[in-house]
């Protein structure tokens, strides 16, 4: 088994490929010089992979490899465009292939915060007017690190069901193939509002959910860790037994729905690991109890884990892995239990994707 | 009208390797003119050049005739008869 890791920096993209996810060989920068934002593997058929890139100088795109970085396709007219005076494509901060039910589906989440949706497996992408229009558009506001949609989660099952989340907005949801959506927030709070418990208006960080149990999901927030066992209506915290409720990633074991990863970060004024321990967190009851994993990682991790920069493979023993803002890669190929330096001073890694190559 | 337009080494492989690109812009001719022509032979110059608004990318620099085009009138530039437009990146980054 060969696994491949795509590590999107602030500065270009590396691939990392190992037999046993201890030992790694790393070749890059592709795209050098661009932001990395967004890195997806499509497995629905074979491996593409999918990366939104960004040129401080030249703007963004979306660019392809079929073949794993060995060759990159980028259409000559640009594959996601705002068909709106007032707007146009900042970043791309998302790319999430939709199910294996539909194939050629991927959805992109942008900077300022819209949707946009491909059907021809990313080389174009079609503006999801019902998002934009929502009346709550001119309320969202920009975090610190913009305005966005960073966040996914197309239904397992629905085609017309998709969940996204944006920061500042929150969550928002459709089930009429995003013609209208509602927001979906009761239960999150937002501390830095004067009202914080609002309909909308949440800095969410990141969602996610196990393909086997649509109903559930989980929320990393500015702030908070929540689950909702009932599709989004409602959020409980699940932050009692974690070091502190801030940070910027939720991962799901892509097996098992009870389990999940987190990488927790003092607080918004303090954005290092507390004590600046490099730890992930694994909860095996879906968010009731905590345990640190940290064999293998180091102390004076003065640092912090970006939303997307935390995922798991595919394998039948999932492998684990999470970039940092200083460069460095770690991996563990036991579930978290025990982890390995993959790559180090890379620029700030801002997404991480991996996948098993097929044989 | 012919005006003359110098691509920097970077956007080359956008337009086939030439370093300098002669086009042909109808009247009134202005900058931003010049731009839609030579998007119509390079599309994939002309999207890291301006976003889909036709608005000039922040950090790409347009030279009239040695004379960077927002100290003048933008994309509105006039374009005199055989102009030298001379793209340049801007510094910038980290």
């Amino acid at each position: 088994m060969t696994v491949v890791v795509a590590i999107g920096t602030r500065k270009g993209l590396w691939l990392a490929r190992s037999e046993d996810r201890v030992t790694w060989e790393v070749d890059g920068p592709h795209h050098a010089m661009q932001e990395v934002y967004a890195v997806a593997f499509d497995t629905r058929s074979g491996l593409r992979l999918l990366a939104g890139v960004s040129s401080p100088h030249f703007g963004p795109g979306v660019s392809i490899s079929d073949d794993l970085g060995a060759s990159w396709e980028e259409s000559s007219s640009p594959p996601i465009t705002f068909p709106v005076e007032d707007a146009a494509l900042e970043r791309v901060w998302q790319l999430q292939p939709a199910p294996a039910s539909q194939p050629g589906v991927v959805y992109a989440g942008t900077q300022p915060s819209a949707l946009f949706k491909s059907t021809d497996g990313g080389r174009s992408f079609e503006f999801v007017e019902g998002l934009w229009n929502h009346p709550h558009r001119p309320e969202w506001e920009a975090g610190f690190g913009g305005q966005a949609v960073h966040t996914i989660v197309p239904d397992p099952a629905d085609p017309d069901r998709v969940l996204v989340a944006m920061s500042t907005g929150g969550v928002y949801r459709t089930a009429d193939g995003g013609k209208s959506w509602e927001a979906r927030n009761k239960g999150i709070k937002a501390y830095f509002l004067p009202d914080p418990w609002p309909e909308f208006g949440q800095c969410v960080h990141k969602v996610a959910q196990h393909p086997a149990l649509a109903s559930r999901f989980y929320a990393q927030n500015h702030h908070g860790v929540y689950r909702s066992d009932d599709g989004g209506d409602s959020w409980q915290s699940i932050a009692d037994g974690l070091p502190t409720d801030f940070g910027f990633a939720m991962v799901v074991h892509p097996h098992d729905p009870d389990t999940i990863f987190t990488f927790p970060i003092e607080a918004d004024a303090r954005r290092f690991p507390p004590e600046g321990k490099c730890r992930v967190y694994r909860s095996r009851d879906a968010g009731a109890t905590w345990h640190p994993l940290g064999t293998g990682l180091p102390d004076n991790f003065w640092t912090a884990v970006m939303r997307d920069a935390m995922c798991t493979d595919n394998a039948p023993v999932p492998g684990v892995y999470f970039g940092s803002r200083s460069g460095e890669v770690y991996a563990s190929p036991d579930e978290g239990e025990t982890w390995h330096q993959v790559a180090a001073h890379l620029p700030d890694v801002m997404s991480v994707r991996a996948a098993v190559i097929p044989a | 009208m012919k005006v003359t337009v110098l691509i920097p080494g970077v956007l080359r492989t956008a337009t086939d390797g030439a370093s300098q690109v002669d086009v042909d812009v109808p009247e009134p001719a202005t900058l931003g003119a010049a731009l839609d022509v030579l998007a119509n032979t390079y599309p994939s110059l002309d999207r890291r050049l301006r976003d889909e608004r036709s608005t000039l990318r922040r950090y790409v620099n347009f030279y009239v005739n040695g004379e960077e085009c927002r100290r003048l009138s933008g994309p509105a530039t006039p374009l005199p008869a055989d102009a030298e437009i001379q793209i340049l990146p801007s510094v910038a980054g980290g």
